[in-house]
């Protein structure tokens, strides 16, 4: 396997335009001609196949959900950054780059970061003109937010709903496709294997979920936008159905993995409240601009928060760096926490959670403030929780968020695989180490809107591609491997239920490929999690059969592949010997207990390549430049 | 159906109206209803018109219903209901018990057939003779319930259909509908009320 | 807390459907109710037995695919919540609870509590979107958008698009869903090329989809989980009866394309 990472050269400003100039062009009367698979309907897959049926691409559209409106981008609350200095406040374009590159902790390719950059501006008029109710300002003009990690207000809302908002502009834009004949939507289907035929993606096996059908779809190009794998930890902020199945089952084709053990942890998530937890609900980072974080002083403090006088609370963020106190970045903010957790200075029942506490806001500000704010932040809470955040402090945990990881792609958005595209949370992003608020819709929508619709035309245009039809023996051969392991699954008839497996699985990541690492955590849990792999296969109870409805099929295939890529992120995160970003090794702090990078040996991302079922992966490095922004050590002190 | 609704609206409005008239005394309500007869072009276009109305109101609401029995051919084993007024969920009784109350009222004051003592031209008498009968009044007292909680839907419902929904006008519409169907009621039910207790007297004992 | 629930079953949507009753045990108070659920289903399965399907996904309120009647209300009896965020303290120990998926022509159940609502992905394909080619927008700025507007239009567009107006519905219309839309994009500046056009195509639709008629009984806003007024509902009738006119005689959608 080769890295050709297909960076442009020459002055970054210009790289874009130049490589879309230098692309090859697919004639308008042809491009019906050309099928193309779109797998996800989330902001980078429904905006991509919108954008690629207008062109007069012939699309096939796939979504596990009963909708493409329920993909998982409808739940992002905060925002989506663009570098349109409707503020003038200093904002640029180069200043998002730049952001997001230091953001990253200097482990994303900078001219992918500034395309994306380029990008943000378009993005906002595209969704404006669709239709999204961006909020305004009484002039009319549109409003923005400041955002973690950067000093210009240049984030974009649509209350704490623009996830939800832009997706719907994308999903309708999509419908409108679906609608004029040149999109085809398939819902409730999920794609459970990868075609390649003379080393080309060229189709998909997917499943009904309805009628258990297994199913070919023949294509010229396969686009991957399926989000991230956070639901490897069982416990996260994603959806219930968010899962690697499909990158990951691409992966076994041949497709790099880049950087799995890249995963953000979000600091403000209501905490565990008990086994049968089945997600983590995340409460905006905005919060912590008015609460204060603190624990008791003292070891197994059990008084109630108000009982607890100001001299014995510990606000630990305040002391330990004064000058960004309760608003340091989110991995900061949530490696504190689980410090002071891990002391045993936690908060609530189970001694693992932190107080957020707005009695100082409410007495500065008065209640209607902190109200109008954040009242619906505060009634989400009240309603999980049954506490009232106005009277006593919220109870926070980190909880996983988001995966920075994801297939290796080049500058175009093409895999290891050709022909195979992955765009959005999917692909290893531009992200790097960390990623932004309020930067995954942005680039979702990059990918979508304005990346692939130059790229994938480049490539049907490049290649000389025979025309290939579902009766290929390679598509037979797929489909009955498909079927052998749906079979497989409901014929083991074990002991333990799917679920229990997910959520050993989700603790042995958090304890070992977490918020903190280190080697011999690391070595532990890959052996760990290749024996719950093997008990798996031998001892789950999957239920009724393959050929209906069955939601405890579909999560057995999901888990079955968590349980491999599992592996695979404590395998990266134990390569990766130096901290960066969400990847934090104990070994590899300074003093004071910060990150400690290492960029004289690890200035790369990490593509794995799949070797099989029982053999090491192999690491890839593809050499990251820093030709405009320097590599340099974040402090928040 | 608003459409329909708004015009039977107003005409159930100049009937009370008219109708109440009987408060004046014999001399009025009976001159008034002669004067009515006098023209029959309006007499019979405003009967017809009526009656195409009502037609027209029965049919789509029938269409209506059979649209939406469709749409739910399963019930609920439970179902709560939390936000509806029990005037809009009995629109589909109230209705069609007003329309054969119709009938009974025509053969009872307009065509005669169904009254004790009928006069053609004696209004005022038919009037007051045939709500004696307590049971006929006790009719009459619940067709009107019907009626007027079918309108109060209804007023609410023609705004709602014809597209004015109005953050501050919406209340004020509904609170108005509340009143005019109360006032409605207290109108009509008046009638049969006074005939019973007394207060109409017989057109022979005023003289 | 011990609950007694009685789930309606049906193994697929040709199949016939019944109640069944199940005990709940020991179900913890800060149990959502799909967690409750959860637990469950991990008994039956323990138990050799087919677990009760039912729709979700994101579990925070906002994907809308969760949703089915408790004791006759959509979505359950707390206000403004969905299945997926109504908790178990607001039930009491010993409860019976009857769970019933939505009930609609348009939505047939597929199994247990799951039904295939495809006819709103439909219902916006016919016209709930603004024509925009990509790449060819206008500044985000050019065209100002009056603040109350947006927020109005914010109001619409929070629907999530679950389903219980239609549940809650004793016509199961879907007024409220088609409303929030027209209302969404026919307040905005950008929507106004394509008003009256999406107002009949997305009206009649409703029919093609057999959706009841709305006979303005407000079951739909009770029930919805964004609390959308059904104002909503009134503004698509007007745009309705507007487009009806100015397209008088130009065939049912408003001429072709």
């Amino acid at each position: 396997m080769k890295l050709d990472s297909r960076i442009p050269s020459g002055p970054i400003e210009q790289a874009w335009d130049q490589s879309r100039f230098d692309m090859k062009l697919v004639n308008p009367a042809n491009k019906r001609k050309f099928n193309v698979i779109v797998v996800g309907s989330g902001l980078a897959g429904g905006s991509a196949a919108a954008s690629l049926g207008e062109l007069g691409y012939n699309v096939k559209c796939f979504c596990f959900q009963d909708s493409p409106r329920r993909a998982h981008s409808i739940a992002a609350q905060g925002g989506i950054n663009a570098a349109k200095n409707y503020q003038n406040d200093g904002d640029s374009i180069y200043r998002l780059f730049y952001d997001t590159v230091k953001g990253g902790d200097f482990r994303a390719r900078e001219y992918n970061v500034y395309r994306l950059a380029q990008n943000s501006v378009n993005i906002i008029d595209q969704c404006v003109s669709q239709g999204v109710p961006f909020a305004r300002e009484y002039g009319g003009a549109l409003a923005n937010r400041s955002f973690g990690g950067a000093q210009v207000s240049r984030t974009f809302y649509a209350r704490g709903q623009t996830g939800q908002q832009l997706l719907l502009g994308a999903y309708q834009a999509l419908e409108a496709q679906v609608a004029a004949g040149s999109v085809a939507m398939y819902t409730r289907t999920e794609m459970l294997d990868l075609v390649v035929i003379d080393g080309k993606a060229r189709g998909i096996v997917t499943r009904n979920l309805v009628t258990g059908q297994i199913e070919s779809h023949a294509a010229d190009a396969v686009i991957l936008a399926t989000g991230g794998y956070g639901n490897v930890f069982y416990l996260s902020t994603n959806a219930k159905g968010s899962n690697c199945t499909a990158i990951w089952r691409a992966h076994k084709r041949g497709a790099a993995f880049a950087n799995p053990c890249f995963t953000q942890i979000h600091p403000t998530c209501i905490p565990v409240s008990g086994d049968y937890q089945s997600k983590l609900t995340l409460m905006s980072e905005s919060l912590r601009n008015d609460g204060r974080i603190w624990v008791p002083k003292q070891l197994g403090d059990k008084r109630a928060p108000g009982q607890i006088p100001e001299g014995e609370r510990d606000y630990y963020l305040e002391r330990r760096y004064p000058s960004f106190g309760n608003l340091v970045p989110r991995d900061v903010a949530s490696r504190a926490s689980k410090a002071v957790c891990d002391e045993g200075r936690g908060v609530g029942e189970t001694g693992l959670g932190v107080y957020l506490d707005f009695a100082d806001s409410i007495n500065r500000l008065g209640r209607n403030a902190i109200e109008e704010r954040y009242g619906n932040l505060f009634e989400m809470y009240n309603r999980i929780t049954g506490e009232d955040p106005y009277t006593s402090p919220m109870r926070i945990y980190p909880a996983i968020h988001y995966t920075m990881g994801g297939l290796w792609v080049d500058y175009q958005l093409m895999s290891t695989i050709p022909g195979m595209f992955v765009l959005g949370e999917a692909n290893f992003s531009d992200h790097g180490a960390n990623r932004l608020g309020a930067s995954a819709l942005m680039q979702g929508l990059s990918d979508g809107y304005f990346v692939i619709p130059a790229t994938l035309g480049n490539y049907l245009a490049s290649n000389k591609l025979d025309k290939v039809d579902t009766s290929a023996p390679e598509f037979a051969a797929t489909t009955a491997e498909v079927h052998e392991s749906v079979r497989k699954l409901l014929s083991i008839k074990g002991k333990r239920t799917v679920s229990s497996y997910h959520r050993e699985l989700g603790k042995i990541i958090w304890d070992y490929c977490g918020m903190a690492r280190n080697a011999e955590g690391l070595t532990t849990a890959i052996n760990r999690v290749q024996a719950l792999r093997h008990e798996f296969w031998n001892n789950v109870n999957v239920p009724g059969s393959g050929e209906d409805l069955n939601q405890q099929l579909e999560i057995a295939g999901r888990v079955a592949d968590f349980l491999e890529l599992g592996e695979l992120m404590c395998r990266d995160a134990l390569n990766r010997n130096e901290s960066c970003g969400g990847h934090f090794r104990e070994e590899y702090q300074t003093e004071e207990g910060e990150a400690m990078r290492d960029d004289e040996n690890f200035q790369y991302a990490a593509a794995w390549e799949y070797t099989g079922q029982d053999t090491e992966p192999l690491l890839h490095k593809e050499a990251l430049e820093f030709k405009y922004v320097h590599p340099a050590q974040r402090s928040y002190k | 159906m608003a459409a329909t609704g708004a015009a039977l609206y107003l005409f159930v409005t100049i009937h009370l109206l008219g109708n109440l008239q009987v408060f004046l005394g014999p001399e009025a309500i009976n001159s008034y209803a002669a004067k009515l007869k006098s023209v029959p072009e309006i007499v019979w276009g405003a009967r017809l018109g009526l009656l195409a109305t009502v037609g027209l109101h029965i049919l789509t609401t029938i269409q209506l219903m059979r649209i939406n029995a469709k749409a739910r051919p399963t019930a609920y084993t439970k179902k709560a209901n939390s936000a509806s007024t029990v005037a809009s969920r009995t629109m589909y009784l109230s209705g069609p018990t007003i329309a054969a109350f119709i009938v009974y009222h025509l053969l009872h004051l307009t065509v005669g057939s169904a009254h004790p003592q009928y006069s053609e031209t004696d209004v005022y008498s038919n009037i007051v003779f045939g709500f004696r009968v307590w049971w006929v009044s006790a009719a009459y007292l619940i067709a009107m319930g019907l009626l007027c909680t079918h309108l109060r839907h209804g007023v609410q419902s023609m705004f709602q259909s014809l597209g004015f929904n109005h953050p501050l006008q919406t209340p004020r519409i509904k609170k108005f509908a509340n009143a005019v169907g109360i006032l409605y009621f207290t109108g009509f039910a008046s009638m049969p009320l006074a005939a019973l207790t007394g207060f109409l007297p017989p057109f022979f004992e005023r003289l | 807390m011990n609950l007694t629930l009685h789930v309606w079953r049906q193994a697929n949507a040709a199949a016939p459907g019944r109640m069944v009753r199940y005990d709940a045990r020991d179900v913890s108070e800060d149990m959502s109710f799909l967690e409750m659920l959860d637990v469950v289903n991990e008994k039956l399965i323990g138990e050799g037995k087919e677990p009760i399907a039912f729709e979700h996904d994101c579990r925070e309120g906002i994907c809308g695919s969760c949703g089915f009647m408790i004791n006759g209300a959509a979505h359950g009896p707390q206000k403004g919540t969905t299945i997926c965020q109504l908790h178990m303290r607001y039930f009491k120990d010993g409860e019976e609870l009857y769970l019933e998926p939505w009930r609609a022509t348009a939505f047939p159940v597929l199994k247990d509590l799951v039904v295939d609502r495809g006819a709103f992905d439909r219902i916006i394909a016919a016209g709930g979107f603004v024509s925009v080619r990509t790449g060819s927008a206008p500044d985000g700025n050019a065209i100002p958008v009056p603040k109350e507007a947006a927020d109005t239009a914010m109001d619409a567009a929070a629907c999530i698009g679950c389903g219980a107006c239609v549940a809650a519905c004793p016509n199961a219309a879907a007024a409220l869903f088609t409303g929030a839309k027209i209302s969404h994009l026919g307040m905005l500046p950008q929507g106004q090329a394509e008003r009256s056009r999406r107002a009949l195509r997305m009206v009649e639709q409703l029919t093609l989809e057999q959706f009841g008629s709305c006979t303005n009984i407000g079951e739909c806003e009770a029930a919805c989980p964004k609390q959308i007024p059904i104002e909503m509902i009134a503004r698509m009738n007007r745009d309705h009866l507007k487009a009806a006119w100015q397209f008088r005689g130009a065939g049912k959608s408003g001429g072709g394309e």
